[in-house]
């Protein structure tokens, strides 16, 4: 039979925020490349590290562009996701997503797996080669 | 059969069947969306009373099912930049937060082994459609712990097809229980101040031991933190149910 839900709410759990901790990508962040470069795969003892990002404060987020230490050589990434809540409706991805670009915008991978938010494409004209290489969009 | 009197017995008729309307049955199971309560504090009532007229103006133009933490929703919006201007996002609500207009939902999915979170406004206009795929509860009020338990769990596919239900069954509560990738967790969820179900913790018995250290057992006799729902809830439903039938 329908029972009538009576509800007595102790609110001592709206306090206690269970969300996570929130990260953007700064200097010194591990990021996770996800094209199918050959730098961005091949294993290495040091994971790859942010370490300047082209921006007035130095934090970087979706479709900033990155300096990376990457194998011992430095090269330039694009940010594609991070793990810190944006606005409502963007994504929130599990790692920070960086794809690898050369100095003139064009990215040196020729496949990207991963999803990538449709926000990129707002900025259509900088990165129309990474999002034409680009499958999933979320 | 033959009375003490020795004359037959009066006539009996057979007991009446007992019809069990489902009809009715079906309108005593009501549900009221969280974010309608208002939450405990001193604000003039008016505010959340001009916020409901507003809701329910919205639930007018789209319909907002009803839904629970753990069901599986997929949630069209629309977006400037996509094809076809329009997203669809399949996941599962992990968590329902926020009151009045501010309500919001997260719906976790995991696509081609990276996880996406996205938290949406129920209220907000781009909003173009909300299904229900799925609608269960589990035990748990906030599925956050999902992020640290295997991919597998928040793995739902983006074209799924609606599972059907019939309109008077219970909602059913999944008793799934969770395992964890190995630690560390983004928070300790063995912790009583989670006070979470829905894991199997494959703790060492004294990891679970000590993480009891940390349980505040009086909190849950603390009068001043109580908060009894049941009469608001009951008025606002009036209302809210009321107003709809316009």
């Amino acid at each position: 039979q329908g029972l009538l839900r009576r509800s007595l709410s102790h609110s001592f759990l709206s306090f206690a925020s269970i969300t996570g901790a929130r990260q953007a990508i700064q200097k010194l962040t591990r990021v996770r490349v996800v094209d199918n470069s050959a730098l961005g795969n091949t294993p290495y003892h040091r994971p790859p590290k942010c370490i300047h990002v082209y921006n007035k404060t130095g934090v970087g987020k979706v479709g900033d562009t990155i300096l990376l230490a990457i194998k011992g050589e430095k090269k330039k990434a694009l940010i594609v996701g991070h793990k810190m809540p944006g606005p409502t409706v963007t994504p929130r991805f599990d790692s920070n997503n960086v794809v690898l670009i050369e100095d003139n915008g064009n990215p040196t991978g020729t496949r990207i797996k991963t999803p990538i938010p449709y926000i990129l494409r707002r900025r259509e004209g900088e990165f129309s080669k990474v999002l034409a290489i680009a499958r999933n969009f979320v | 059969r033959i009375s003490s009197d020795g004359k037959p017995a009066k006539f009996q008729p057979p007991p009446k069947p007992v019809i069990i309307d489902k009809q009715k049955q079906r309108e005593e199971r009501r549900f009221l969306s969280p974010e309608f309560i208002p939450p405990r504090g001193r604000t003039d009532p008016l505010k959340f009373y001009i916020e409901r007229k507003d809701m329910i103006q919205r639930r007018k133009v789209i319909n907002i099912p009803e839904f629970y933490v753990g069901s599986i929703l997929a949630v069209t919006t629309a977006d400037p930049y996509a094809n076809d201007k329009t997203n669809r996002f399949v996941g599962i609500c992990i968590q329902r937060g926020g009151k009045g207009l501010g309500a919001t939902f997260v719906l976790r999915n995991v696509i081609e082994d990276q996880g996406v979170e996205v938290c949406y406004e129920l209220y907000s206009p781009r909003i173009q459609a909300i299904e229900v795929l799925k609608l269960e509860k589990r035990l748990d009020d906030n599925l956050m712990y999902l992020r640290d338990a295997l991919p597998e769990y928040s793995t739902f596919d983006m074209n799924m097809k609606p599972v059907s239900r019939l309109d008077h069954e219970e909602i059913p509560v999944n008793k799934l229980q969770v395992r964890m990738k190995p630690k560390p967790w983004s928070k300790r969820w063995e912790r009583p101040k989670y006070n979470i179900k829905g894991i199997k913790f494959e703790l060492p018995e004294k990891k679970m031991k000590e993480a009891q250290k940390w349980s505040q057992p009086w909190l849950e006799f603390d009068m001043l933190r109580e908060y009894d729902t049941s009469k608001i809830e009951d008025k606002i439903w009036k209302e809210v149910s009321e107003e709809l039938k316009k």
